[in-house]
């Protein structure tokens, strides 16, 4: 009951803050920018009478474009609203007088990870949803397993959500937000590097994107979106963050899902025992 | 603490009073040992349900209104929709807030955040009441009215655990007393047998002899002697009438003579040593 309330209080929270306001006119900025590409892109292929195959190909390329600036988006967004939830509330004191009621501290901790889940799970159906609705109505194309895709860009967000609510045990508000985006840069970088190991065929480098990956996992879950949700002649488009050069396998998948469930762990457990 | 009694716990700055209270609130872990609250751990989540917490300083939710900060701690407390709808309007009316509860806490001062942050600890009528200086950063008014609710808490049979800057609230609302010095408790009183008890007497008189004065040993202690001003102790209100028949029988020639109580100031002063800052 506890972790409900507070779920519920977490998500009117992130309702009434500016940040989530801004984050959704982004996305229709990006919406309507998107819509936008799309139809000139389309004017153009009348006026120059492109070859259905190559249309195809540069359509989906920009589908995939947009997905990716929307799974971008997503993530900054899932960090910015929720480094402050612990993190300030420690700081500030303002987690005492909720600490001292009749709930456990990890229903305190999960009810606000479950706030913060719904608010993202509605963000990501939103902007994926506009995405592809645009696309489909515009240029009459939609991503390969589109609910696959949708599924993985939200997995990604509750890594970065489960990691700055670990983080938020611990650190300042500023220091939080550093780490994790850091973080997520530190994976962006290893990212690349695997892909490079397409090219040079080092296993050297393959290791380098790995043991990246496995510090964190957001990148290769979208790279996983991105081979799920491509068409196979985008895939081969190389040095892009769609490229299927070195694609992500279900056990990275299985690990992400694991690196969660452990991060959350571990934030209760610290949280539990931290003075407040 | 005694149950259905204003406990007032003092000491100076640093002495360990906020920590004291995190400790058996269970939002701070001892070094060694452990705290009991209502013969329960400090870590128990279900005895929390009997316990109310003002902490100094209070800060919630900026974007709540105050109705919806009540409803809200209200259901954390456990208290069914129904009850909430009588309880929230009558804890908005004791901290004298109905004006203001649509308003939301960013729009308060510091003195509506916290009388609003009063209620919220009472909203489930707890057995047991911290309060972390409950009274700073309010006006007059305001200090009567909480001092107002906390008395009206006691009436009520709940414990009231007050920690607080100000001695002379703590004079006049609370029952018992401890202080508190370098994490330890050095001294606890009980109020009103306090004040029925030692009295420092100004007198303002000529002619007092060396006999007098060594004959006064059974009653009083002169503490202080300039010019024809004298300041005695005397552990008793008893003995008064007896000093003074004392001091006229010897031949002295009393011009002023005047008993006060030994102030809560005057006995943390003493127990700390008057080095310590408050």
């Amino acid at each position: 009951m506890g972790a409900w309330i507070m779920a519920g209080i977490t998500f009117r929270e992130a309702a009434r803050r500016k940040i989530l306001w801004t984050a959704l006119g982004a996305g229709l900025a990006l919406l309507a920018i998107f819509a936008i590409g799309l139809h000139y892109q389309m004017q153009d292929f009348d006026d120059h009478n492109v070859a259905p195959i190559l249309r195809y190909q540069i359509l989906s390329g920009m589908l995939l474009i947009g997905l990716y600036t929307v799974d971008l988006l997503a993530v900054v967004m899932t960090i910015l609203t929720s480094v402050d939830t612990i993190a300030g509330e420690i700081a500030s004191g303002t987690i005492q007088a909720i600490a001292i009621k009749p709930i456990a501290r990890w229903q305190i901790l999960l009810g606000k990870w479950a706030g913060f889940t719904g608010m993202i799970a509605a963000y990501v159906t939103l902007m994926f949803g506009g995405t592809v609705a645009v696309s489909y109505l515009l240029a009459g194309i939609a991503p390969q397993n589109p609910i696959r895709g949708a599924a993985l860009i939200f997995l990604e967000c509750m890594i970065a959500l489960s990691a700055t609510l670990m983080f938020g045990t611990w650190f300042s508000t500023l220091t939080n937000g550093v780490l994790v985006l850091g973080l997520h840069g530190l994976a962006f970088m290893g990212g690349w590097i695997e892909q490079m190991s397409g090219f040079t065929q080092s296993e050297r480098l393959v290791t380098v994107g790995v043991v990246v990956s496995l510090i964190m996992p957001s990148e290769s879950v979208w790279r996983r979106a991105a081979f799920e949700m491509q068409s196979p002649l985008a895939g081969s488009l190389q040095f892009t963050p769609f490229a299927n050069v070195s694609v992500p396998s279900g056990t990275m998948i299985g690990y992400a899902t694991t690196y969660i469930a452990v991060a959350l762990c571990i934030a209760v457990c610290h949280f539990r025992m931290r003075d407040l | 603490m005694r149950q259905g009694a204003i406990f007032g716990f003092l000491g100076p700055n640093g002495a360990g009073k906020s920590t004291s209270i995190k400790m058996l609130l269970g939002l701070v872990q001892p070094t060694s040992g452990h705290a009991q609250v209502l013969g329960a751990s400090s870590n128990d989540v279900e005895v929390r349900r009997k316990i109310g917490f003002l902490p100094e300083d209070f800060r919630f939710y900026d974007w709540l209104t105050a109705t919806e900060l009540l409803h809200l701690h209200g259901r954390l407390c456990g208290l069914p929709k129904a009850k909430l709808r009588e309880r929230v309007p009558e804890m908005l009316d004791l901290v004298a807030l109905t004006p203001h509860r649509f308003k939301r806490l960013r729009g308060f001062s510091k003195g509506m955040l916290q009388r609003i942050g009063l209620a919220q600890a009472l909203i489930h009528e707890p057995e047991l009441i911290f309060l972390d200086e409950p009274t700073s950063g309010l006006d007059p008014m305001g200090r009567r009215l909480v001092r107002d609710v906390i008395r009206a808490q006691r009436e009520r049979g709940a414990t009231v655990f007050l920690n607080s800057h100000l001695l002379s609230e703590v004079e006049v609302t609370c029952d018992d007393v401890a202080f508190i010095k370098d994490g330890e408790v050095v001294a606890s009183h009980d109020l009103h047998a306090l004040a029925a008890g030692e009295m420092r007497i100004g007198v303002r008189a000529r002619n007092i002899s060396k006999e007098a004065l060594t004959g006064l040993g059974t009653w009083a202690t002169l503490l202080h002697v300039d010019g024809e001003q004298y300041t005695f102790t005397t552990p008793l209100a008893e003995y008064l009438p007896v000093i003074l028949r004392h001091l006229i029988r010897s031949g002295a020639d009393v011009y002023q003579f005047t008993p006060e109580r030994l102030s809560l100031e005057d006995l943390f002063l003493r127990t700390m040593g008057e080095d310590r800052g408050l």
